[in-house]
């Protein structure tokens, strides 16, 4: 049953990013280019996501799962240093090609090569974090 | 054509948000992308792999029906091979230290109002700005 629920989800996903535009890198780009021809489109998309989301949340107080276990207790407010040089790393690869991991996924079907290509490299990034981790971020 | 990118756009947003509403409420779980994949990648989440591996099967094969529904599905990824390594390197590294990308840090932690993310959106918001406004803009490399 979860791994149902996952290929669903999965799948809504997929398909949500595509209608959505959000596999499209120039309107990522545009979104994030404030000194260009700037596109709204991802602040729609934010918007419309956070908002089934936000539901969600609620309905999980002083409930289970459907499918039992426990929901993901609220994590320490700790804003460590490996949150800080990820996301600026995340950031400028993510300006760079427009590209982030959910549509990396959700269009390697229609990506083309390229996409093909930053799928590896994005694989081959997370492989890299453990030993990154490890070593430069002993303390965090 | 931009009014109509907005309704899509926001339907889009809909149908994501549903996405991991459906994914939370169900297994439990934050539907976060990196995480997801992620932890097929390094082992992490060798405790959940049936899920995860279903969960990146329907995100890349359920869209494939509905690209001939378009005229044209481009995504307009740059012909520079360079940046799409780099790019590529620093989101899967970045996203895998941060513990989160747009989706798990953006919309599950944003709706959440939980700190890390909110804190992780902006960063990564204002390095992408800085970003296209480098690589495009002052190098034109993309």
């Amino acid at each position: 049953m979860r791994n149902l629920t996952a290929l669903i989800s999965g799948s809504l996903f997929g398909i949500g990013l595509l209608i959505s535009g959000m596999t499209d890198t120039t309107k990522v780009q545009g979104w994030l280019d404030i000194f260009g021809q700037w596109d709204p489109t991802l602040a729609f998309v934010m918007g419309g996501a956070i908002i089934p989301m936000a539901i969600a949340w609620a309905l999980t107080r002083n409930r289970q799962p459907v499918l039992g276990g426990s929901f993901p207790a609220a994590v320490k407010p700790r804003v460590g240093h490996d949150l800080i040089v990820g996301s600026v790393l995340f950031g400028v690869g993510w300006g760079l090609v427009g590209l982030c991991p959910g549509p990396a996924l959700a269009s390697l079907s229609y990506g083309g090569i390229g996409g093909i290509v930053f799928l590896l490299a994005m694989i081959a990034g997370m492989w890299a974090a453990v030993p990154v981790r490890a070593r430069l971020l002993p303390a965090s | 054509m931009i009014e109509q990118d907005w309704i899509w756009g926001f339907a889009g947003g809909l149908v994501i948000g549903l996405a991991g509403a459906v994914y939370l409420l169900v297994n439990g779980r934050i539907m976060g992308a990196s995480g997801i994949l992620g932890g097929l990648i390094d082992g992490s989440g060798r405790n959940s792999l049936m899920e995860r591996l279903a969960f990146v099967a329907g995100v890349v094969l359920a869209p494939i029906p509905l690209v001939p529904l378009y005229q044209t599905v481009d995504t307009h990824v740059t012909g520079n091979l360079a940046a799409i390594v780099a790019a590529g390197l620093m989101v899967g590294l970045g996203t895998r230290l941060a513990n989160g990308c747009t989706s798990g840090h953006g919309v599950c932690g944003i709706s959440r109002l939980s700190p890390r993310g909110i804190v992780a959106t902006i960063i990564y918001i204002m390095a992408g700005g800085l970003s296209v406004i480098l690589f495009k803009h002052l190098l034109g490399v993309v």
